[in-house]
């Protein structure tokens, strides 16, 4: 039978703000253990949520960026359960009245085809504490530090139809709330966290299958292996006659394959209803206004234009647009070079692979992007050729200078004297009697392969630096055919 | 509508509560008889009136994103009946 896969994601981010949600404790990561729990972290009785406006903002912000309705009127409620690190016994969360209403956002697929996914809803909520299982003489430790950090809960339609779709969708969402600033994106450090369902269906089948819920995911990698894992697990239950179970199964990235939790646990039963601690929550348009004014351009936006104005393939406007990093020092070698199909190529290739040997991001990268624009225009006059322009790019990376004073301190500047070439095509041709008479006997369309080696052996005679345009034109001419 | 002695026993175990066979009969007359007042006020056509969330008529306030709290871990640690290492201990939560 041919199956249909179905998922959608609920992601969690931790929003960027530098104080909790509902009080003033510091949000700063790798504190030591409750330092950073306030009486109102602590659920103590007495004490009052007063909400974050920073928070607010960026909801608001994201909800901008994904073309979303915004609740005019958004309400926090208490999702009731008992687990130690939530001392409240409730989580502070939205319900009935989320702060982002529905939305959308466009993925690029591999083919360069471009698919919408939609966004059912964002919501505002608290985080809870972190357990800490090792063994405290048969107890369990609870540090508060991430009790009421802010979250945005951004929850997606079933609009995915494979694991590739799936990563395609949640890296863009990671790339729309780093572009805004409104979350660092740390997956290592939970700030992004990716929770899949899960469900198949008979081709051509309405109704959908049963689904579970995969957690524990943080990577995309990982995100892409769990649902595989997944999608080839629930296909073998069903083509055995077997049902699937509804069920939370978390991954576990080591043996590469999903568990259920077989929590003991009856089903959730979170009894919401609205906070009274906190009042509705009313965004007019002048608090929209202000939250939104210094959005940038958005990434989107963005990689159309790259499209438009600099001729791009989807494909390659959407790799050069993963981060704002990225983005801006793209149009920055463009804007030095002026050529933008040759400032894409290196970006994505020379640059992106030294970058990936290094272990270092855009930002932190060696060769600033006006540097590079000056190197590429290099090319560009004919100074150097495209492959030396490489050894010059290393040595650039190395720290030696700009690329005019790495041509000219290894000498390296191409010769285009055409007397100095063709002195250079001469000898060479007296050099190998026997190869240009196999050329001279060969099939006219057999030729332009075999003219490979005479520019071969000039270019190396050349230490590389002869023009090649020149050499061949000339080696033609004088090889005759 | 009224509520058995089963839908009493599951509300209270979810709020944790230790409720006897004698306070969950009690418990399940005085909840079905709120159910009641409930549902005669169910009746009533509200269908032009927006749900409310909250019995004032004022919003939320919203404060600046300031970190206002310092450290009094040691002073909050006292109050809990097991403390290590900066940690709050509690009964073990997974096997």
């Amino acid at each position: 039978m041919q199956w249909e896969v179905v998922i959608g994601l609920e992601i969690h981010t931790q929003l960027a703000t530098r104080s909790k949600i509902f009080s003033g404790s510091s949000t700063a990561f790798g504190a030591g253990p409750n330092t950073q729990a306030s009486l109102i972290d602590l659920g103590m009785p007495g004490t009052l949520p007063v909400l974050n406006r920073r928070a607010v903002e960026y909801a608001v912000r994201f909800a901008k960026a994904i073309g979303a309705e915004l609740g005019e009127r958004s309400v926090f409620a208490r999702k009731n359960y008992f687990y130690p690190d939530l001392p409240k016994g409730y989580q502070i969360s939205q319900f009935e009245l989320p702060i982002v209403g529905r939305g959308q956002v466009e993925i690029v697929l591999d083919d360069d085809g471009v698919k919408t996914v939609g966004v059912t809803r964002a919501h505002l909520e608290e985080d809870a504490g972190k357990s800490l299982h090792e063994d405290f003489h048969g107890m369990t430790g609870i540090d508060l530090n991430r009790a009421g950090t802010p979250l945005l809960e951004i929850v997606s339609e079933p609009d995915m139809r494979s694991a590739k779709e799936a990563v395609a969708y949640a890296r863009k969402i990671h790339q729309i709330v780093t572009w805004l600033g409104i979350c660092d994106g740390n997956m290592q450090e939970g700030s992004f966290r990716c929770d899949a369902n899960v469900s198949v269906r008979p081709l051509g089948k309405e109704k959908l299958g049963t689904r579970t819920e995969l957690k524990n995911i943080n990577s995309f990698r990982f995100l892409e292996r769990a649902i595989d894992y997944e999608i080839e697990r629930q296909i073998d239950i069903l083509e055995d006659g077997g049902r699937i179970v509804q069920e939370t199964r978390l991954y576990d990235a080591e043996r590469d394959e999903t568990r259920s939790m077989r929590s003991k646990e009856e089903a959730n039963d979170y009894r919401y209803f609205p906070d009274p601690d906190l009042l509705p929550v009313v965004l007019d348009e002048a608090f929209i206004e202000e939250a939104t004014r210094d959005m940038p351009e958005l990434p989107d936006a963005r990689r159309a234009r790259f499209q438009e104005q600099h001729g791009l393939s989807a494909y390659d406007a959407n790799a050069l647009t993963a981060t704002r990093a990225q983005a801006n020092y793209y149009e920055a070698v463009v804007a030095a070079c002026g050529d933008a199909k040759l400032a894409a190529n290196w970006v994505m290739g020379e640059l992106a692979g030294a970058l990936n040997k290094a272990g270092c991001g855009i930002e932190d990268c060696p060769v600033p992007a006006p540097a590079l624009g000056g190197l590429l225009a290099r090319i560009l006059d004919d100074t150097i050729s495209g492959k030396i322009a490489k050894q010059v790019f290393e040595a650039m990376w190395a720290g030696e200078g700009d690329a005019d004073r790495v041509i000219d301190a290894r000498g390296l500047k191409q010769i285009t004297d055409a007397g100095a070439i063709e002195a250079l095509v001469d000898e060479v041709i007296a050099a190998n009697p026997q190869q240009v008479e196999n050329y001279r006997n060969a099939d006219p369309a057999k030729r332009p392969k075999m003219i490979g080696f005479f520019v071969g052996q000039v270019m190396k005679k050349s230490q590389g630096k002869a023009n090649p345009q020149q050499v061949n034109a000339l080696l033609r001419e004088k090889l005759g055919g | 509508m009224s509520l058995s002695s089963d839908d009493v026993h599951k509300i209270a175990h979810l709020a944790r509560l230790a409720v006897s066979d004698e306070e969950a009969e009690a418990l399940c007359r005085d909840l079905s008889n709120i159910l009641g007042l409930v549902e005669q006020m169910a009746a009533v056509d509200t269908s032009a009136i927006e749900p409310m969330a909250h019995p004032l008529a004022m919003h939320q306030r919203l404060r600046p994103d300031e970190v206002t709290e310092s450290d009094r871990r040691d002073l909050y640690l006292r109050n809990a009946p097991a403390a290590e290492n900066g940690l709050f201990l509690v009964p073990c939560v997974i096997e």
